[in-house]
C-alpha cells in the first residue's frame, strides 16, 4: 500500500499547522507593535485635506466591532482563527469598500500563471540540460556551460530581472518595459489580447527560467554523475541497450527523484523570488499587488497576501508529498 | 609557512573555495580601501551634483538623489554583508545549540523542534520578515535592529543540518571511545564532536548568511525597513523607484547589482567548497 494513514495523516498534520502557523503570526506580530492600522489611515486622510471615502467610519467601527478590540485577546484570536477558516480576510483599506478576497483573486491568475510555467520549464530545461552535461556521450563543450550555470543559479531572480528590463526592453526596446498588457486594450479573449498578454510576460519569465534553470542543471548534473557509476548501469550497457533507452529510462529516471524532492523544498524560495520578479515588471500578479500595499500602508492587504500565499505553498507541498511515492517504487512509508 | 603552503595546496585541489575566498578579500579589500579614500557622508543625497555619469571625479558616477554612488557602494558593502554576517551568527549559534540538545535529549523536546523546523521551512521567510517590518514601520528600526529580525528566521537550517549530523556522529566508534574512556559530556561535544562539525557549521553559516542577505534586499527593495542607509538593497529600491533606466543612468542599476552578483557568487563558491571539505568522496564526481 503506497499510503499508509499515519503518512497520510502525519501530512495532513504539517499541512494544517502550516496554515495555522501563518494565521497566528499575522494575528500576533501587528498586536506586538504600537502601531493602529486603522487609526493612522484616518489620520493620514484627516491631514491630507479632510476626505473620508464614505463607508470608511463604519468600516472602522465594523472592524473593531468584528476584531472585538475590548474583547480578552484569547476571544479576538479565536474570531480571527474562525475567519481566517472561511477565508474571509476583511476589507482592503486602500481600496475599501473592495475586500481583499476580491484583490487577491484578480491579481492570482496571473501570478499562478507566470509561476506555473516557468517552474516548469526551468526544472524541464534545467533537468535535460543537467543530465546531458554529465552524460558521458554528450560533446565535450556542453561542460562550457556549467560556469555561467553556477553563476546564474547564485543570482536573486530580481537582478536578472532588472539587467533583462535594461538591455531587452530599454535599450534594445523589443519588449515593453513592464506591466501585464498594454494601456487602452480592454482585457478580452481576443487573438490581439493573448498576444499582448504573451509579450508582457515574457521578460519576467525569462528571468525567472535562466535565473532557476542553472541551479536544476547543477542539482542534476551531480546526480547523473553518481548514478553512472552504479552497477545496474554498467550491466545495461553490456546487455547491448540501445545508449537513449540507457539514458532516459535507466540514468534520467533514477536520477530524477532527488529532483523532485528539491522541487518541493525550492517552492517557497521560488515564490520569494518571483514576488520581487512581479515588482521590478510591475506585472499585475499577487507580488506587485504586496509591495502596492506595503507602500500604501494596507495591512488587511498585506496579511491577506501572506496568508494566502503560505497556505498555497502548504498545499502545494502536500500534494507534492502524496505524488512522490508514484515516483519512486522503492519508497515506503511504513 | 608549512601551514600557509598546505593551505595553498588545497585550494589548488578546491578551485571553489579558493575563487570564493578570492572574491571575498577582493570585497573586504574594496570596502576597506575605499573607506579610507571616500568620505561616509557622500553617500547620503545631495553630496554631489545628481544624475552624473562616471567620470575621473566621480567614478561610479552619482545617482538621481546626489549620492556619489562610489561613496554608496563601500558604503553598502560593508552594509549589506554586516546585516548577513549579524543574522547568518546568530541562526547558526541558536542552529546549533538546538541541533546539539534535540540530537542528544531526545524525547519531546526533539519532536518539538522538528516539528517547528518543518513548518517554519515551508512558510517563506521573507513573506513573514515583510509582515514584522511593514508592522514597525520604517523609523522603528535601524540596520542593526533589521539584521535581528531577520535572525529571527535564520536558525532552522543550522538547526536542520547540525541536528542530523549530531544524531549521526554520536554513534560513531570515536565517540563510544571517549565515552567509555569516561570523558563527560560537554567535553565530547566540545573535544570530539564539534571539531568534526566544523566544515558543516560553516557551511551553515555561509548558507544562513546568504539567506539573511537575499533577505534583507529583498525588504529594501519592497521599501521595508530603514531607506535612510545606503545598503544595496536600498539603492536598487531607488533605482527602481526613481526610474534609473527611463531616464538612462544604467550605472545607476549597474554599480549595485554587480556587488550583489558578486557576494552571491561569492557565497556560492564557499558552500560549495565547504561541501568538498566535508565530503571529500564527492569531491571527485561533481
Amino acid at each position: 500500500m503506497r499510503y499508509p494513514p499515519a503518512f497520510v495523516l502525519k501530512r495532513l498534520i504539517l499541512l494544517l499547522m502550516i496554515v495555522w502557523t501563518a494565521a497566528t503570526l499575522n494575528f500576533f506580530i501587528p498586536k506586538l507593535t504600537p502601531r493602529n492600522p486603522l487609526r493612522e489611515k484616518l489620520l493620514e486622510d484627516a491631514s491630507r485635506g479632510g476626505y473620508i471615502p464614505p463607508g470608511f467610519n463604519e468600516m472602522v467601527q465594523g472592524y473593531e466591532k468584528k476584531f472585538g478590540l475590548d474583547q480578552p485577546v484569547w476571544k479576538q484570536y479565536l474570531t480571527y482563527m474562525g475567519d481566517m477558516a472561511r477565508f474571509d480576510l476583511g476589507y482592503s483599506i486602500s481600496n475599501f469598500p473592495k475586500t481583499v478576497g476580491e484583490l487577491i483573486g484578480e491579481a492570482i491568475p496571473w501570478t499562478i500563471g507566470l509561476l506555473t510555467v516557468t517552474t516548469a520549464l526551468a526544472f524541464l530545461i534545467g533537468t535535460l540540460l543537467g543530465a546531458l552535461i554529465a552524460w558521458s556521450r554528450s560533446p565535450s563543450w556542453l561542460n562550457y556551460l556549467v560556469a555561467p550555470l553556477l553563476t546564474l543559479s547564485a543570482i536573486p531572480f530580481y537582478l536578472l530581472a532588472l539587467i533583462l528590463i535594461y538591455f531587452v526592453a530599454f535599450q534594445w526596446k523589443l519588449l515593453p518595459l513592464g506591466g501585464g498588457y498594454s494601456f487602452g486594450i480592454v482585457p478580452s479573449f481576443s487573438a490581439a489580447f493573448i498576444f499582448d498578454v504573451m509579450k508582457h510576460a515574457i521578460l519576467p519569465a525569462l528571468s525567472i527560467i535562466l535565473a532557476s534553470t542553472g541551479g536544476w542543471a547543477i542539482g542534476m548534473r551531480g546526480m547523473m554523475v553518481t548514478v553512472q557509476g552504479e552497477d545496474y548501469m554498467t550491466f545495461a550497457e553490456a546487455k547491448g541497450l540501445k545508449p537513449r533507452r540507457l539514458f532516459f529510462r535507466y540514468a534520467v529516471r533514477n536520477a530524477l527523484l532527488p529532483q523532485v524532492t528539491g522541487l518541493a523544498l525550492s517552492l517557497s524560495f521560488i515564490v520569494s523570488g518571483s514576488v520581487l520578479v512581479e515588482l521590478v515588471f510591475g506585472f499585475p500578479g499577487i507580488g506587485t499587488l504586496l509591495a502596492r500595499s506595503v507602500g500604501q500602508l494596507d495591512y488587511f492587504l498585506i496579511y491577506g497576501i501572506v496568508f494566502i500565499i503560505i497556505v498555497a505553498i502548504g498545499v502545494a507541498m502536500f500534494i507534492m508529498d502524496m505524488i512522490y511515492p508514484l515516483l519512486d517504487p522503492r519508497i515506503s512509508y511504513e | 609557512m608549512d601551514r600557509l603552503q598546505g593551505v595553498l595546496r588545497y585550494i589548488r585541489r578546491n578551485p571553489a573555495l579558493g575563487a570564493g575566498i578570492g572574491i571575498l578579500l577582493f570585497l573586504i579589500l574594496f570596502s576597506v580601501i575605499g573607506s579610507f579614500i571616500t568620505n561616509p557622508q557622500d553617500a547620503y543625497p545631495l553630496a554631489a551634483p545628481a544624475s552624473k555619469p562616471p567620470s575621473a571625479e566621480f567614478i561610479f558616477g552619482t545617482d538621481g538623489q546626489g549620492r556619489d554612488l562610489f561613496a554608496v557602494a563601500v558604503a553598502g558593502t560593508w552594509l549589506t554583508i554586516r546585516i548577513g554576517l549579524i543574522a547568518g551568527v546568530i541562526g547558526v549559534t541558536i542552529g546549533t545549540v538546538l541541533g546539539f540538545t534535540s540530537a542528544f535529549y531526545g524525547g519531546w523536546f526533539d519532536i518539538v523542534v522538528r516539528w517547528v523546523v518543518d513548518v517554519l521551512l515551508t512558510v517563506p521567510g521573507l513573506l513573514v520578515l515583510i509582515v514584522i517590518a511593514s508592522s514597525l514601520g520604517d523609523k522603528a528600526v535601524d540596520i542593526n535592529g533589521m539584521a535581528l529580525i531577520i535572525a529571527m528566521l535564520a536558525w532552522m537550517g543550522p538547526t536542520r543540518t547540525i541536528r542530523s549530523q549530531v544524531l549521526s556522529m554520536r554513534e560513531r566508534p570515536y565517540v563510544m571511545m571517549a565515552r567509555l574512556n569516561g570523558m563527560s559530556g560537554l567535553s565530547i561535544i566540545f573535544r570530539e564532536l564539534i571539531p568534526n562539525l566544523l566544515p558543516y557549521l560553516g557551511a551553515s553559516l555561509v548558507g544562513s548568511t546568504n539567506g539573511a542577505i537575499f533577505a534583507s534586499i529583498g525588504l529594501a527593495a519592497l521599501g521595508l525597513g530603514p531607506l535612510r542607509d545606503p545598503t544595496l538593497g536600498v539603492t536598487i529600491y531607488w533605482v527602481m523607484n526613481q526610474g534609473a533606466f527611463v531616464r538612462g543612468m544604467w550605472w545607476w542599476a549597474a554599480v549595485p547589482i554587480s556587488i550583489i552578483v558578486l557576494i552571491f557568487v561569492m557565497l556560492f563558491l564557499i558552500s560549495a567548497g565547504l561541501d568538498e571539505l566535508a565530503n571529500p568522496r564527492v569531491r571527485r564526481t561533481v
